[in-house]
Order: C-alpha cells, then structure tokens, then sequence
C-alpha cells in the first residue's frame, strides 16, 4: 500500500469541466488495493464519467457492500454521500435512500461474492423492483480478502493459482439481471476504458436498474495463464458487441456508422445514447436475443462487452409506487401533515 | 515516434532541469539531499568538485538553474538552489583530508594562467593535481578578479572570497601578483607549455553625449567605482547619485552609493522595466533598500554649471515590438525629465580590451576585436594559448567561467599530452535503482507542498549603514531542511520498461499531473496533442516505450512529472522503477582526484 499522499499538484493545463471543475476534484483518497487492481481503474472510470458527466459530486450516493471492491468507494469523489453497508447489503440501503431521496444519483460499488453470494437474493430484488441506481459490480472471480477462493462467477474449469480446477457452474450476473427486468445491462472490462467511461455515464444516465459487470482482474490471486478473469485473457477473449456515444445536452459530432447498425436511445433525462453495433446479427433491445447471445459466447469461452441488453422505456421504483418525486427532507409541514380532512379521505378509500 | 534511448546520456540529464540548465552541470539534487540529511561538508564537495567556490556562488551566482527549476511549472517558484548551496559552505566541516593530492613529482609542464578570476582559478584547480605547473599573472596584489573588485562585501564577504580562492593558491599555484601582463609576446617567450587567458572584460562602457567631458569629475564608470570602493580607495560620495543602467552592476553601484552616503540615489534605465537586464532578485534587493527605478529614461545631456555637474536630462521613451517580439525603444514625445544630482554612476556594460595581445604572433581577432576561440576547444589560433570566461566571449557570469575553465583545462591537458582536443572525455553517468522495499524509497518521495522560504535579512537600518554588514543572513538549519524538502528529486528517474507492463493502466491513474498516457504512436506533433493533457511545452521530450501487447504505446511527457514515484509505487510488475541519474561532466579529474561523487 502506497504510504504517501497523492500530491495536491495537479497539471497546469488539466482541462476543467462546465462546473469549473478538474478531474482531480473527483478524487477520493489514495487506493489501498494491491497495485495493478482492475478495481482502481474502475475507480479512475467513475471519476473520469462524473467529471465529464458535469455532475457536482454532492448529488451523488456512493454505497457499498464488504469487499475488496466495496472498499473502493473512498478512493473517489470524496465530496460525495457515502454509505459502506453490511456485506450483500448494499441494495437494501440504496433502496431506502432513493425512497428517501430520488433527486441524487445512486452509484452502487459491489463485487462478485458481495453479490453472487451472501447478496443474492438482495441483488435480484434490486433489480425486479426497478430501483433508480447504477450498479455497478467489480467482478474479478475470486475472493481477494481471504486469500483467493473461488467466487460464484468463477468459471467453470478455471483454475486457481496452485492448477485446482473450479468444479461449481458460475453465476452470469448479466442474465440473472435481464431474466429479472432490469433496464440497462451491460459488460465491460476494467482495462478498456474506451469503452467503461462511455458505459460507466449512460448508466448513470438511466432511468432505472442499470447493472455493469465489469471484469476486473485480481492481480493477486486470479491473474494467472489458467484463470479466466486475467488481463491477458480478456484482451484474447473479449467480443466487444457495440461503441457506445452518450451525448448530454452539449452537440455531439457523430462519427458515419454502417446504416442499420446504430440505434438512438433517448433516455428520460433528454440525454441521447448512441448505440454502435459491431455485429449485425444481434439486437440489444430485445431481451431474448440478449440472452441468447450471452449463452452462445459464454459457451465459447467467449466474454462478451458492450450494453448486452437495453430497454428504452423502462419505469423506476418511484414510478411504480407513485411516491413522492420530491426529496422527504425538503418536504414542508403542509405536505407532511395535510390536515384532518386529508386524514379522513385517505381513512375513506379503506372502509 | 521511435522508443526513446534512455541509454543516451543527454536524455535523462535533460530531465535534471536545473543540472541541465548549469554552465559546470553541478548535480544539484543530489546536494540538496545531502543538505536535508544534514550532510552540509559532504554536500559542498560535490559543489566544489564540480564549480569550485560553493560559498561565493551560493551567494552571487546569476542561478541559470533556477529559471529552469520544475517547480516553476507546477507551483510558482523554484526551489532556492543558490541559497542551499550557501547553506552547505557555511555549515560545512574541515575538508582538509578530502581535497585531491598535489603530487610532489611534478609532470615538467608549466602553464601561465593571466589574470586572477575564476576562470583562471579554475583551470589551477583542475591541473594541479595532475602535477601541472601553474603560474597566475595578476594585476592586483590578490587573486579573486571581479569577485573581489565588483562584487559589494555586503553580498559577499571578504573572508568568504579569500577561504575559497586560497584554497585554490594553496593548492600549489605559483602567484606573480601585482604584475600586469603588457605582452603576450613577452609571456610566451617564457617558454610556457601552454598559456590561458582569463583576463575578463575589464572595460565599462562610456556614454558620449553632451557635458560628458565638463563633468568628468562627478562621472564614474560603475565598475571602475566599485574596484575603487573595493580596494577603500573611494570612501565617498554624492548625496544625489544617479545612476545609469539596468544590469546587475548598476544595482551593485546604487546599493554602494547609499553605504557611501548617497541619501538621494536613484537608478535609471532606457528600457521598460520588465526588459531590466539585472536578475530580478538583484532588482528586489535594491528597492527594498528604498532605490527608486526610472525606467524608459534615455539619458540626453549632463548639465554642467561652472565646470560642476548639475543634473542629468534624460528622454522619455516608449517601447514597441514588432511580430516577431524584437524590441524598438522610441522617444514618447513626453516633455524631457531633469534630476539633479551631484554624482552619476555609468553601468551600461563592459567590453573586452586586448591592447597587450600583439596582433602579429599569430592570435587572430574577428571585426569586433574579440579573439578568435573555438566553442568547444577554447583555444585560440595560436595553438598553445586558450581563452575563457569574460575574455572568450564577452560578458557572462562565475559559473560561466568555471565551466569555461574546466573546458579549457581539458584541452590544456590534451595539448600537452599532445592528444587530439576534440577527443574530450566523456561524462560520467550511471542509473541505480532506488527500491528499497514494496513501496519504500531511498529518497523521500512525498513531495512538499511548501511555498519557496524567504532567506533572512539582517536588520536594514545597521546593513546600510556599513560596506561589509552582508545583507543575507543565510538559511538556518531548519529553514535550509524545509526549502530542502521542497526539491522534486528530478535526477530520480521514472525507468520504464515495456516488456514488464500488462497495461493495467495504474501508473496513469494514480499519477497526480497526469504524464503517463496508453496510446497509439504516432509522429511526435500528433502524439503530443493526443495526450490526456496535450504536452505542449516543446522543450520538455517525451518518453516513449517499444510497443506493448496491445500494440499502444507508453508515452510519458516528462513536462510536469514530480518524479513522486508514485507510478512505480502502484506498478505490480516493476515496469516502472525509480532509478536515480548520475552525471557528472567529463573532465580532467578522474580516479582518487574524483572527490564529490559517493
């Protein structure tokens, strides 16, 4: 772990965003994760996406489980609210917060065994109840704090460092999420932050669950030739599906795509994503063949990249429930107690 | 862009901005280390090895160094070289057992060495303990140049000036003083094996203009004024001094006047302010001493009444630059300025003056009267006789004639081994890790956010009042630490080697001014524009690696590096190490003469 503070000097010419901000502004504390972690690079994308995004970092909630990857949370956007809860508990408390809140974006950091295993049951609910976040998981297939056991999106016949072969099927978060309705699912990989940054933005673009599986390698204990989680595995293997633009309210100059290939996603928020796809055979807005597709190049070994799955007219919590669009905290004494005879209205619809 | 040759001496030396931009390439990170570990005796010898008077140059060294400091791209201010390195002369312990051997045997060569100043000190430095004789002619009864004779004693003290040149005299050199060479014929009949010429540029300028010859009295030329000061000949002077100049010399003289008894001194100057040829340092102290500065004042015509100096008229001018940035001072048509005055100081430059080199022995002069020397031999057109300092090429400053000296000792040598002068020694260089542990260093690399500390003044109203009160008190311990600390330790090298990296892109997030970039290679403009931050200070080179895996490319733009370590901190597979740059310039020395490098 780096003893030293990272130093307050930054590049003269670092460029500033609309709110007079660096992307240094985005920063948290400096990392305590092994050096060459994926994870710190998915930190450097959130901080990269915020920074550009123009979002002020106190309109952001940054909750997370137990975790190498939960712990990240302090490594960026320090000005932000902050929540490192109960292992496999995070979504609970995204929930209550956005229930609370919904005017803040909601960023969850978790990783493989915070969520495929104690946290499962919390992740699919999260997802079937359509919680406005972006979810965001640091996945490297192993357990890094207690010494490299294999993790439930270990493949199957991966092997740990000492050649012991995984004998369980893996769990793929990104099916999981598109069988149980979420909106925005996508994959990517930390060394590639072309493509993260991008992704990183429309999901917390969304309205709705937007899960990102990111495969973020451990380098201590999952970094080997037989594992299935290292960098030099993912850039043999990585089929990446689609380019993602996302264009804020500033014009964008569009690059020319083959016509037929690029698909317009105008998100509630008037921000556009421009979806670029690479292959022609496959639509992300159709869930089955989202799905399909997932299975056909899991089969091959393949790890396949992009926004594997996308629904455009996807409603959140709030929606559903037709609760309070304003935050509790800023509601006035009318609003909270509107009187006896509101009282007796509300008592009327039961009787 | 082809992969960078970190084999290349000059790459990573250019990465030592303030060595780099050294005349005598003093390893100045290095010292400043030592000065933080309180190592001041073994921090001056490498200053002395290098540039010979650590405690005159650490109080009036013209300080190229600093300008080029990197702190001045990512802070404000440079780290106080020049201060630090007062710091470790006056802190320092008795060096005695550590200065080269003069050999007894001595190699039957004996070199005339004309005039006393640094260059010529320099050159004695170098061949005395390779068994030369040497002989200085000087002109004076003490050796020193115009570190003795133009350079005030409240900046620089007598005692300091005498330790560091006898030093040098103790070292062997055999002294003719007090003798002024009028022939370089009559030198050379001597039978010298060689002869070099160190005589500076002895001659201020003159102004001729209207009264200047009826108030010749009251007229001094700066340098002139301040020899005489220095040597307790002129004790006096004017209530009302004005003096003449932008330069360096010209705040020496109103900081002299005011000692003498100036009450009403003043400094005037053609150009504007900003274009001042003096240091702003030099600048700062004399305001602070209370010295107004007229700047675009022309001087017109010294007004004289009954054969006394009155006053001086001066023309108001305005400046104007062209495109290209080339200035052109025009009068302003504003009405002209009168200051009365009783005495008028002339710094307005110095010439070289050669009327004892006989123009019929073989040393050729070009157009202007200069001799014609060799940029990198320093000899002249009679084999045997060398140039440096101000007599080579016109005014300069000491360190420029140290590093002259050192070059001109090299060719001496060779000329009298009878070796080839262009075969020069090459420099010493080598590049050691610095890993002492997962993330320990043997350096500090947490870098301070410290402003530059200011030197302590001693008390104004007792400094004015006497010609040898030194100014600056110097740094205390303390204060040199924490100025210490704010060195970036540029000569600690980020190494990178490609064939180690697994792009994992961990250096370029945590580093702090954003210098590390994964990306594709491209021509040098291209590649410099498509960086994170585009690197467009031209000066500073980027450091490119073979390709990677992914066929992308490291590329570090060594601009605004802190050399923090940190890339190398968060590298998991050591393609990034810190590894500390030594250098030191070729030179005559070699072996157990070598005295500054651990």
């Amino acid at each position: 772990m780096t003893h030293i503070a990272k130093p307050k000097f930054s590049h003269p010419n670092l460029p500033k965003n609309g709110l007079g901000l660096t992307r240094r502004n985005y920063e948290g504390v400096v990392s305590t994760l092994c050096a060459g972690c994926g994870h710190d690079s998915v930190s450097a994308a959130i901080i990269e996406a915020c920074y550009e995004l123009e979002i002020p970092a106190h309109k952001i909630a940054k909750i997370s489980g137990i975790g190498c990857s939960s712990k990240t949370t302090n490594y960026f956007l320090n000005r932000a609210h902050g929540f490192n809860s109960v292992h496999g508990r995070m979504p609970s408390v995204a929930t209550g917060a956005n229930l609370a809140n919904g005017e803040l974006t909601y960023l969850g950091v978790s990783g493989d065994g915070d969520t495929a295993s104690i946290g499962l049951g919390q992740f699919s609910h999260a997802v079937r109840r359509r919680l406005n976040m972006v979810y965001i998981v640091e996945n490297n297939g192993t357990y890094g704090l207690t010494k490299g056991q294999f993790s439930a999106t270990n493949d199957k016949r991966s092997k740990n460092r000492k050649g012991v072969e995984n004998q369980f099927d893996s769990i793929d978060l990104c099916s999981l999420a598109i069988e149980l309705g979420a909106g925005f699912v996508a994959r990517s990989f930390s060394g590639d932050k072309a493509q993260l940054v991008p992704l990183i933005k429309a999901g917390m673009s969304y309205h709705g669950f937007a899960l990102i599986d990111v495969i973020s390698p451990c380098v201590t204990f999952n970094n080997h030739t037989s594992s299935t989680k290292s960098y030099d595995y993912l850039r043999a293997h990585n089929q990446v599906m689609d380019r993602l633009d996302i264009v804020a309210s500033r014009p964008e100059i569009s690059a020319d795509y083959e016509p037929g290939t690029a698909i317009d996603v105008t998100l509630h928020d008037g921000s556009q994503i421009n979806l670029h796809k690479l292959s022609s055979e496959y639509d992300p807005t159709d869930a089955d063949t989202a799905l399909s597709n997932l299975n056909r190049y899991k089969r091959q070994g393949t790890v396949v990249t992009g926004v594997l799955y996308l629904d455009p007219d996807e409603v959140d919590l709030h929606d559903v429930m037709n609760s309070s669009k304003q935050p509790l905290n800023s509601l006035g004494q009318s609003e909270l107690c509107p009187g006896a005879d509101a009282l007796e209205a509300l008592n009327a619809q039961y009787r | 862009m082809k992969p960078t040759d970190i084999g290349d001496p000059a790459y990573f030396h250019k990465v030592v901005d303030c060595q780099w931009a050294c005349p005598a390439h003093t390893p100045v990170p290095e010292y400043i280390r030592l000065i933080a570990l309180g190592r001041y005796t073994d921090a001056f010898m490498i200053n002395w090895e290098s540039n010979v008077f650590p405690g005159i140059l650490g109080r009036t060294c013209d300080r190229p160094c600093e300008p080029a400091c990197r702190r001045t791209r990512v802070e404000q201010k440079p780290v106080a070289i020049c201060r630090l390195k007062r710091v470790a002369a006056d802190n320092r312990g008795d060096i005695s057992d550590r200065l080269p051997v003069i050999p007894k045997k001595k190699n039957g060569k004996r070199i005339a060495l004309i005039g006393g100043g640094p260059a010529s000190l320099t050159v004695a430095r170098d061949l005395l303990p390779l068994g030369y004789e040497c002989v200085l002619f000087e002109k004076d009864r003490q050796a020193g140049g115009l570190m003795r004779t133009n350079i005030p004693s409240f900046r620089l003290p007598v005692a300091v000036l005498d330790d560091e040149v006898e030093r040098v005299l103790d070292m062997g050199v055999a002294p003719r003083f007090g003798e002024e060479v009028t022939s370089l014929k009559a030198v050379l009949d001597e039978g010298f094996d060689a002869v070099f010429i160190g005589t500076g540029a002895p001659r201020g300028k003159d102004l001729d203009i209207v009264g200047r010859a009826e108030a010749s009295k009251n007229i001094h030329l700066g340098i002139d004024f301040l020899t005489s000061v220095a040597f307790k000949h002129t004790e006096s002077i004017g209530k009302r001094v004005v003096v003449i100049g932008g330069g360096n010399t010209a705040m020496d003289c109103c900081r002299t006047a005011i000692r003498l008894g100036g009450e009403d001194v003043r400094v005037t100057v053609r150009s504007p302010r900003s274009d001042m040829k003096a240091s702003d340092w030099e600048i700062e102290d004399a305001e602070r001493e209370g010295i107004p500065i007229l700047d675009n004042h022309s001087p017109k015509e010294f007004l004289v009444e009954n054969g006394e100096l009155k006053a001086v008229v001066f023309e108001r001018m305005r400046a104007e630059y062209d495109e290209t940035g080339r200035r052109s001072l025009i009068p302003s048509g504003e009405p002209p300025v009168v200051v009365e005055c009783d005495d008028v100081l002339m710094a307005i430059g110095q010439n070289n003056a050669f009327p004892w080199i006989e123009r019929d022995i073989g040393l050729e002069f070009d157009e202007s009267g200069m001799p014609i020397v060799d940029s990198q031999t320093f000899q002249s057109t009679l084999p045997t006789v060398f140039f440096g300092g101000d007599a080579a090429w016109g005014p300069e400053n000491i360190i420029w004639a140290v590093a002259h000296g050192h070059q001109a000792a090299i060719s001496i040598d060779l000329h009298c081994k009878g070796e080839a002068l262009t075969e020069r020694p090459s420099p010493l260089t080598n590049l050691v890790s610095q890993k002492m542990g997962i993330h320990e260093w043997s350096y500090d690399n947490d870098v301070s956010n410290d402003h530059r500390f200011a030197v302590p003044h001693a008390d104004q109203l007792e400094s004015l009042k006497s010609l040898t009160v030194e100014v600056e008190l110097g740094y205390d311990q303390q204060l040199a630490y924490d100025e210490a600390m704010r060195c970036l330790n540029c000569d600690i090298q980020t190494v990178f080697k490609g064939s180690l990296c697994i792009e994992c892109d961990a250096c370029m997030d945590i580093c702090p001014v954003d210098c590390i970039n994964f990306t594709e290679n491209g021509e040098e403009t291209q590649l410099r524009a498509q960086l994170r931050v585009p690197a467009e200070n031209l000066d500073q080179d980027l450091y490119v690696s073979e390709n990677l895996t992914t066929g992308r490319v490291m590329v570090k733009d060594e601009d605004v590096c802190l050399h923090c370590g940190l890339c190398a901190e968060r590298c998991p597979t050591s393609a990034w190490d810190m590894q500390k740059f030594t250098f030191w310039d070729g030179t005559v020395m070699k072996g157990p003469e070598r005295v500054g490098a651990d």
